[in-house]
């Protein structure tokens, strides 16, 4: 009996999923999906790189979208390491405050992760060519800088990846 | 045959001796030139010395160091100590923005005439204290200024240019490349004022640090143009010495003596060159 209620259930979102995706098939993508591995790496001490991600455009000034760093240290502390996400912080960073509303982040560990960005959040509301850029900064490691360009408006799907040698792994983004 | 090598070597080494003897090379060293976070320092290395940026000659002497916050309030230097081959102190960075942490001379040289003998003026005869350094009787008073500036610039956050309006003093730096905002692969310009008005003409030398480490000095000699400014192309990130300096007065020909006396003027920064 029960199971039977659930699988009712699932049909009906099915049907409803169904019915929405339909229209959100003919309209442009509004989200870009990102996903970030960051690699497991065998060294005597470890601490989760900081990462900034940002959105840069000829002749507009660099938006960041995300930043992982040690947020919650005492006395704002972990600001002090910002300056070492270099390209990042000449970029962007510098003219920030921080914790940054809706960008700031905790470091994440090991693994891939998936963030997702709106078109507003990206500052993407021009059509146009843009370039994602994630760098990555590591205490007593070292230091790498991954670009993505990509285009708005976008087509649903994989839109592109690049795959880092030392503190990254894998970043593809996708749009839905 | 080995008598005229000998002469020859010796040659040599005289002319490698005579370098190290005016290269003597003032600098400060900062921790840090790009800063982020909420309480922030940079502590200071100072010192005289021929390999940049090695302690092992002179420590700098402190008393005329100074620093200045972006909004223009000086700012104390504290943790003061010098050692014997070098100085350090330390400066609390309270406000966002473009720090100046200098040490200026402006000095007179010169000489006086005394029963019918040459002096020349003590050292630390400034323009204030001429009057009082002279010995009763003193006549045929001759002076020149000199004026040392060595600065050096640290940001907390974004670069800002408010600390640049000149004084009309010396030689100065006029950022058109903010010298903390600078990276290697990329050119940076600068424009140098001598007593306010751009500095035609000057030779500026650029070195980078680490000298210890490898065979060429690797220097590169420039000059301002004649609206004062210098483009500087830096090969590779790192810490350069830079120093602007008026040219020698030169004796005239056979004439024996010291070189006659004339206005000098000298300038003295490290930059930290990112890297990409």
């Amino acid at each position: 009996m029960q199971t039977e209620f659930r699988s009712v259930l699932t049909g009906a979102s099915l049907g409803l999923g169904a019915a929405l995706s339909a229209p959100a098939l003919a309209a442009d993508p509004g989200m870009m999906e990102v996903s970030v591995t960051i690699p497991q790496l065998k060294v005597a001490e470890y601490h989760r790189p900081y990462v900034a991600i940002w959105v840069e455009k000829a002749g507009a000034p660099a938006k960041t979208v995300a930043i992982w760093y040690d947020h919650d240290m005492k006395n704002n502390e972990g600001t002090k390491w910002l300056r070492d996400v270099r390209q990042w912080w000449r970029a962007s960073g510098r003219s920030m405050r921080f914790p940054a509303n809706g960008v700031t982040g905790a470091t994440r560990a090991p693994g891939t992760h998936r963030i997702a960005f709106s078109r507003a959040q990206l500052g993407a509301q021009a059509p146009g060519d843009y370039v994602l850029v994630i760098e990555a900064a590591r205490e007593v490691g070292g230091r790498e800088l991954l670009r993505i360009p990509f285009r708005w408006p976008a087509k649903a799907g994989a839109a592109g990846r690049a795959v880092g040698k030392t503190e990254l792994g894998t970043v593809s983004i996708s749009f839905r | 045959m080995k008598t005229r090598l000998l002469i020859a070597a010796s040659a040599a080494l005289a002319l490698f001796a005579a370098a190290p003897a005016q290269a003597h090379r003032q600098w400060m060293l900062p921790s840090s030139t790009v800063l982020s976070g909420d309480d922030v320092w940079v502590t200071v290395d100072a010192a005289v010395s021929n390999d940049l940026f090695y302690f092992e000659h002179q420590p700098l002497r402190l008393d005329a160091v100074k620093a200045w916050a972006p909004d223009g309030s000086e700012a104390p230097i504290e943790n003061k100590a010098t050692g014997r081959y070098r100085s350090t102190f330390d400066v609390h960075l309270t406000q966002k923005g473009t720090w100046r942490i200098a040490s200026v001379a402006d000095m007179l040289m010169g000489s006086y005439d005394l029963d019918g003998k040459t002096e020349r003026l003590p050292r630390g005869t400034t323009a204030a204290n001429l009057a009082e350094r002279l010995p009763a009787g003193a006549t045929n008073v001759r002076t020149a200024e000199a004026n040392n500036r060595n600065e050096i610039f640290v940001t907390v956050g974004e670069p800002t240019t408010t600390l640049f309006t000149p004084t009309g003093k010396g030689i100065e730096l006029v950022p058109v490349t903010h010298p903390n905002d600078l990276f290697a692969g990329e050119t940076a310009t600068f424009q140098f004022l001598l007593d306010g008005k751009p500095a035609a003409g000057l030779p500026v030398t650029v070195i980078p640090g680490g000298i210890r480490y490898r065979d060429q000095l690797g220097q590169i000699d420039l000059k301002t143009g004649a609206d004062g400014t210098v483009a500087i192309d830096w090969p590779e990130p790192g810490m350069y010495w830079l120093n602007v300096t008026t040219p020698q007065a030169e004796r005239e020909e056979g004439a024996g003596g010291p070189p006659p006396l004339a206005r000098r003027a000298s300038y003295v920064t490290t930059l930290e060159v990112m890297a990409p």
